[in-house]
């Protein structure tokens, strides 16, 4: 019994010793970041700029990779020595919400417009009072004793 | 107004205030000669304390925008250090604005090129979209008003402070 004690602990101590250690912060790469961020006097994408403004704007992200900054702590330094218009994705919250907002409301309300216009173009097309039939809505009277008359004669 | 007149109103109305904000948000500033220099309290470059061309009411003030990165600002920033140590005592200073930089290049360009003059920053573009800036370097010879006497788009060099600037702050025609 205590021979079975003393090898459950060795086993759990051995258990312990071969996990692993916590999960590290992967490191951030410039790849990683250049896509998420402009050369603001370029207008374009750091990861396509090559302007010296651009070149100095990577040469800073590198050190800060370097000094084992995270990719939101990066943006933050950025946005502090750039300005906003730094980061190419719309925030979050406050007022840069709307630009995904506008564009999924907008969509909702093409969306309605588009199935009441249908509806009401359906309607229009076959109005109640009609039972909705191709002969109800064909020609009368003279006009289908000619029609007939017309068929006939070319032998249709 | 039946709903339907509403939604289309409604709508118009916001196509109409969003292409507004668009231009409004795009539109460069326009300067000119006579008219007051556009102002806005900033830090100082790697310093505390803020500043701003309000500071220099009664004294003629030569306004430089410059960058790190930028290539003319390296000939120019010794020049005008010079222009300001000669003409300080004549009442005429020179004051730096680094715009579209970070302060650690910034920093570092004042020493290697020995930059004393005064020195603000703007993070961002913010003071080139008020000078309705194109690039840098660009120079503002604002007056003892606060108003600018000249708008020079690019780098200036000992000629053109001797030939343009100079003429200005002593009132030579």
């Amino acid at each position: 019994m205590r021979r079975a004690a003393l090898m459950i602990v060795a086993a759990l101590a051995l258990l312990a010793l071969a996990s692993p250690a916590p999960a590290a912060t992967p490191q951030t790469s410039i790849t990683d970041v250049e896509d998420e961020v402009m050369c603001p006097i370029c207008g374009t994408l750091l990861e396509l700029a090559e302007s010296p403004q651009a070149q100095r704007e990577r040469v800073l992200v590198k050190r800060l990779i370097a000094e084992g900054r995270t990719k939101a702590e990066i943006k933050d330094i950025l946005v502090a020595q750039y300005g906003r218009a730094v980061l190419a994705l719309p925030g979050n919250s406050g007022f840069d919400l709307s630009a995904y907002l506008v564009p999924a409301i907008a969509f909702v309300l093409a969306a309605v417009g588009l199935a009441l216009g249908v509806r009401r173009w359906r309607r229009a097309a076959n109005p109640p009072g009609h039972g909705g039939s191709a002969a109800a809505g064909g020609p009368q009277g003279e006009d289908a004793e000619r029609l007939e008359a017309d068929l006939a004669r070319y032998d249709l | 107004m039946s709903a339907r007149a509403f939604l289309a109103f409604f709508a118009v109305c916001a196509v109409i205030g969003l292409l507004g904000f668009g231009l409004l948000s795009k539109g460069e500033a326009k300067i000119a000669v006579g008219e007051p220099a556009p102002d806005r309290v900033l830090p100082v470059l790697g310093g505390p304390g803020q500043g701003s061309i309000a500071d220099y009411r009664g004294r003629w003030v030569l306004v430089n925008l410059w960058a790190s990165w930028c290539i003319p600002c390296r000939q120019e920033a010794p020049e005008l250090d010079r222009f300001a140590q000669r003409y300080r005592k004549r009442g005429v200073s020179v004051l730096g604005i680094n715009v579209q930089d970070n302060s650690d290049d910034a920093l570092a360009f004042l020493r290697e090129y020995q930059v004393g003059y005064r020195q603000l920053r703007s993070v961002g573009d913010e003071r080139s979209a008020a000078f309705g800036s194109t690039g840098v370097p660009e120079n503002f010879l604002v007056d003892p008003r606060g108003r600018l006497a000249l708008i020079w788009r690019g780098p200036v060099d000992r000629d053109f402070l001797e030939h343009n600037v100079v003429p200005i702050v002593e009132g030579r025609p």
